[in-house]
């Protein structure tokens, strides 16, 4: 961009976009703001007066996060703990096996890794609800070891279900960044004899190392506000995840309260604008890296 | 050219034998869990979308039944014109609104950063919490008037929208803001140069150095539209609802996804294998246009 100091004009311009900006950010964190206000007002003030400050006898203190957390019969740490270790495990899980397919599936380069290939791009455009019936019905039938251990309906090996699914766009991811990489160093390695498995975990993980972030970033997000998947694969009478348990609070019941309502959505908020303020940068060029996901 | 044919063979010799000895351990457990979760479900419902069938183990094949009783339901087929209203109208928002704050944030005004990371926030949030958030919102207005979002099918459809835009539009101007980046300055400041006006040289010299972002964008935000459900089924999952002249019951601002979702786990399990049809329908609309796009995007980088 072309920019002319001197003039007069061009800095008032800027300086009235500069304005103009800030007041429409505000705006953009008002919804924000109002869960985070809403959430100290009694249940019926709620609705009746949304965008008042909570004073006098509206204000609820700390009464709603208390009935938050316990109400619906189910305790909201619980959905907590669960979203959380499904988010961990299943990105991890994600973020190693696809690594690992995807350089095979690049340097190998065969009709079969080729096949894999556009299966997995295949997989990218393909929506939820055309498996969702069958997904779920396979969570229920299928075992972690074929035929026996732990079904694929909990939130430990729920994963495995999160890495075929979401396998697509991070094979897709990888095998694109892998092809990018030089072989001198992978050749150097294999001459000095080291194996394809050392290799790749000393030598060609360290160099993916951007692509690990951002397709983690990308798994992270999405796994984290999935509500659909787990709540048809996991055994909902067990299991919930965070978006589960707000839509079964604001969904099923008849009298909702909203206030403890809002403290849920609150508190689920919380964490999430914590990360996104500590690697904003990552996830900002995650998600772009992610853009060609339809 | 002749670099890279040795650089190819050797890669086989050095790197591709020994490294099929470990194929089990680098493809199968990625290979395995992709059959499990896409491969088998995805082609046991094409299958199923040919049969009857309450669960999937006791399917009778009925040839395509099920697809006339979807293409005849008159709730899929308000579904996939709201729908299809719904994804054109929040793809010209948003895109609009996108590479305007995109177009005004690379232009070095103070705060530029700050603004970027607030609008892109939104994002991070799931689907059903901006449902909530923003029924929350729209009812504390409408409650006002003593009506609420769920009465009538025009609140229900700006409701969405204003939601979606508030979403999206933070993600598309990260889009925009990479593509007005790469737009060479030489250019622009030729045209300064030449006497061209601001508007001269959006229209003649950005516009036509973006298309590449515009046709990502476009086709995200018109499959997103189509693919919308968290957030359809927060803020008014189908409400108001009609009756149509058969008795049967239409929600009114019910999208295709949500459709399916209902049709599947509704009382009458017999329609089982009509959401199955239903959903290749679906497929068939969201891959061709994810299709599409890739190819559209990968043409743009060969040329580049």
């Amino acid at each position: 961009m072309i920019s002319h100091p001197g003039l007069a004009p061009e800095r008032t311009r800027k300086m009235i976009l500069t304005a103009l900006f800030s007041i429409l950010c505000i705006i953009y964190v008002l919804p924000v703001f109002m869960v985070a206000m809403n959430s100290f007002k009694l249940n019926t003030y709620v609705k009746t007066d949304t965008f008042g400050w909570p004073r006098g006898e509206s204000f609820a203190g700390f009464s709603n996060f208390v009935t938050g957390m316990t109400f619906g019969n189910y305790p909201f740490f619980k959905s907590a703990m669960y979203s959380f270790v499904i988010t961990v495990l299943s990105s991890a899980l994600i973020l190693i096996c696809t690594s690992m397919a995807a350089w095979y599936i690049a340097r190998v380069d065969s009709l079969f890794c080729r096949a894999i290939y556009y299966l997995c791009v295949f997989s990218m455009v393909v929506p939820f609800q055309m498996v969702m019936f069958t997904l779920a019905k396979t969570a229920d039938t299928v075992r972690l070891f074929g035929f026996w251990g732990p079904k694929l309906n909990t939130p430990w090996t729920i994963p495995v279900i999160y890495l075929g699914f979401g396998a697509g766009l991070a094979v897709f991811m990888f095998a694109g960044f892998v092809k990018s990489v030089p072989l001198a160093m992978e050749e150097a390695a294999a001459i000095d004899g080291c194996g394809p498995v050392r290799t790749f975990f000393q030598i060609v993980l360290p160099v993916l190392k951007p692509t690990l972030i951002s397709v983690g970033i990308l798994e992270i997000m999405w796994i984290w506000n999935d509500y659909l998947l787990p709540y048809l694969v996991l055994d909902r009478t067990m299991y919930m995840t965070m978006p589960i348990h707000i839509q079964y609070l604001k969904g099923s019941y008849g009298t909702v309260d909203l206030g403890a309502t809002m403290a849920l959505i609150f508190l689920s908020i919380i964490p999430v604008i914590v990360f996104y303020l500590i690697c904003q940068k990552h996830i900002i060029k995650g998600v772009a890296a992610g853009a060609v996901k339809g | 050219m002749k670099h890279r044919d040795s650089a190819a063979s050797l890669s086989s010799t050095l790197i591709r034998r020994p490294i099929r000895h470990w194929g089990w351990l680098f493809v199968g457990p990625m290979l395995l869990a992709f059959c499990v979760g896409f491969l088998y479900p995805f082609f046991r419902g094409i299958y199923l979308s040919f049969c009857r069938f309450r669960t999937t183990s006791d399917a009778v094949f009925i040839g395509l039944g099920n697809y006339s009783r979807a293409l005849t339901d008159p709730g899929f087929v308000h579904a996939f014109w709201y729908t299809a209203l719904f994804a054109v109208v929040s793809l010209v928002i948003i895109n609009l609104l996108a590479f305007a704050v995109a177009y005004f944030l690379t232009q070095g005004i103070k705060g530029s950063n700050l603004f970027r990371t607030v609008f892109f926030m939104p994002n991070l949030i799931g689907g059903i919490v901006l449902g909530y958030i923003w029924s929350m919102i729209f009812d504390g207005i409408l409650s006002k008037y003593n009506t609420s979002i769920l009465m009538k099918t025009e609140y229900g459809f700006w409701g969405l929208i204003i939601l979606v835009c508030w979403q999206q539009v933070g993600y598309m101007m990260i889009i925009y803001i990479a593509g007005l980046q790469a737009v060479p300055t030489d250019m622009i400041e030729a045209a300064n140069i030449d006497g061209a006006s601001r508007w001269q040289t959006l229209i003649r010299i950005t516009i036509p150095n973006v298309m590449p972002s515009i046709t990502i964008c476009t086709f995200l935000s018109l499959s997103n539209g189509f693919k919308l459900f968290d957030q359809n089924l927060a803020l008014t999952a189908g409400q108001p609802y009609l009756f149509a002249a058969d008795g049967s019951q239409i929600r009114t601002t019910e999208m295709l996804a949500l459709n399916i979702y209902n049709t599947f786990y509704s009382q009458n399990s017999v329609s089982r294998g009509v959401a199955q049809a239903k959903a290749v329908i679906f497929f068939v609309l969201v891959a061709s246009l994810g299709l599409i796009q890739l190819f559209a995007t990968r043409r743009k980088e060969v040329q580049q």
